[in-house]
């Protein structure tokens, strides 16, 4: 049986660290995943898990321990949030192309400037192009039940990529939920013992890591890099799959909710997709519109195709991005919607509006009005706001 | 895939998984002289044996068997000079191109 817990998200992800058991953890404390690597080095302290815990000076060497860590054949973590992700940047990059399969404990905060310590997901979305696979949570039990697949994800053979299993910092990295644990021997059975094939260790085998690569390697390498994430696709619904079979949870490359019928959807990263959800429930009830939601629960690889299906048919869309990144158009998410969509020659209408930027909360009641909004676009085939923000104080037009 | 297997024309699908290599001593395949745009030659009429000049090269490209240095290893020799600067007896100068 499954076991009844309270955990917040960070001590959710630390508990699955400690049934893990993984080798080697060199981290940094940083708001608002500090948490993680304290909790560890307590169970390290009580001689529950035998990790060997590497107590670094930034995060720029915390990711550094964890590339030689991997390369040296050990089963590595590590935890971090905004500009502590901002300090690993080279090294995300040497993780992915090097292959190596380190995991990383993201609560998303945002990057400063100006300074601000909550949920947004400007370090993730940052780092998105670096080549690691980024998988989202709503909720606790979520970022738990992703944090058990991300191993069997990352050290498949054919994947072999870092792997980024994020959540909203503070909102579920503190806040306290109702959870279900995996048992021990489930979660062993998942995760199994890692034995790389090739490792700096062996000293049967003498290798090098990270060698110089000239032009005339460097697009081939890149292609090979590419082919990692398109198998990812497959291995992260594979291992999905053996985790629905353990547990009876059931996970995909995103959450389709209320989408059956749906006429006007919203396309969401993370816990504010809860909020969403009870804004459907309540239009649902009250009017009987046809609104849904899809949550992305994988941003990498990004599932175009799968998407562009589940959006098939809308009358009006809109993505809702957590993070800017100042294209002067789209925010992340919504450029890599709108391109989906595009491929698949949908006609339907699209906004992207900008919300929860450095932890502003949204409400049920501003979910409703973005639904409101994409339904008269869908009337009068007029979009006032093709980007915006929502809850923003403004004067007024400014375009 | 042994790396001596790998070249500039091999397709993507070759290449080894975050280009590691699997095997030691791979440098020797790679002729790095061919960077070479100049050249130190021996006058070996000069040359004491002293071997000043063997331990200083940067590329490993003087050899040194039973005492006494060899001819340049110029598969990786990469023409800096610093042996030409250290030699006390002026057996080695550089001379333009490879």
């Amino acid at each position: 049986m499954a076991i009844r817990e309270r955990l917040s998200g960070n001590e959710a992800v630390a508990y699955a660290i400690k049934q893990i058991n993984p080798d080697v953890m060199p981290a940094f404390p940083i708001t608002p995943s500090t948490e993680i690597p304290q909790y560890v080095a307590n169970y390290i302290a009580n001689g529950e898990v035998d990790t060997e815990f590497i107590h670094v000076e930034s995060e720029h060497s915390a990711m550094s321990a964890a590339l030689g860590a991997s390369a040296a054949g050990a089963r590595t973590l590590t935890a971090t949030s905004s500009c502590g992700m901002a300090l690993m940047w080279e090294e995300l990059y040497v993780a992915a192309s090097d292959r190596l399969p380190i995991v990383l404990a993201l609560v998303n905060r945002a990057l400063t400037g100006p300074i601000n310590i909550n949920a947004d997901h400007s370090d993730s979305m940052g780092a998105r192009d670096a080549g690691w696979i980024q998988i989202y949570a709503e909720s606790n039990q979520e970022v738990y039940d992703n944090f058990l697949q991300a191993f069997p994800i990352a050290e498949h053979k054919d994947v072999r990529l870092p792997i980024m299993i994020c959540q909203d910092g503070f909102i579920t990295s503190h806040g306290v939920e109702n959870i279900l644990l995996t048992e021990d021997e489930k979660v062993k059975e998942l995760v199994g013992e890692y034995c790389p094939e090739h490792y700096l260790l062996n000293t049967k085998e003498p290798m090098a890591v990270g060698p110089y690569a000239v032009s005339n390697y460097y697009m081939e390498t890149k292609r090979a890099q590419r082919q990692a994430m398109l198998n990812a696709k497959k291995v992260i619904l594979e291992v999905a799959a053996k985790y629905e079979a353990l547990t009876g949870r059931k996970y995909g490359f995103f959450e389709s909710y209320c989408m059956e019928d749906a006429e006007y959807a919203i396309v969401i990263i993370g816990s504010a997709a809860g909020t969403c959800k009870a804004a459907i429930n309540k239009i649902r009830e009250t009017t009987g519109k046809k609104v849904g939601l899809v949550k992305i629960r994988v941003f990498r690889p990004f599932p175009e195709e799968e998407l562009a299906e589940a959006l098939k048919g809308m009358k009006a869309i809109a993505v809702m991005d957590r993070s800017e990144m100042f294209s002067a158009t789209s925010g992340p998410l919504g450029a890599e919607v709108r391109a989906a969509l595009y491929s698949a020659k949908s006609q339907a209408e699209l906004v992207n509006y900008f919300y929860g930027l450095g932890g502003r909360d949204i409400t049920v009641e501003d979910f409703e009005q973005v639904y409101e909004r994409l339904e008269n676009i869908a009337e009068t085939h007029e979009i006032p706001d093709m980007y915006d923000y929502i809850g923003l104080r403004s004067k007024g037009e400014e375009k | 895939m042994k790396a001596i297997d790998i070249n500039e024309k091999s397709p993507w699908q070759d290449i080894t998984e975050g280009n590691k290599i699997y095997e030691p001593a791979t440098s020797r395949n790679f002729c790095t002289g061919e960077w070479r745009t100049s050249t130190p030659v021996m006058n070996w009429e000069k040359c004491k044996q002293c071997l000043l000049c063997a331990p200083v090269c940067p590329d490993s490209s003087i050899p040194v068997c039973e005492g006494k240095r060899q001819e340049f290893d110029y598969d990786h020799c990469k023409g800096c000079g610093i042996c030409v600067k250290v030699c006390p007896f002026g057996a080695i100068t550089m001379k333009e191109g490879k």
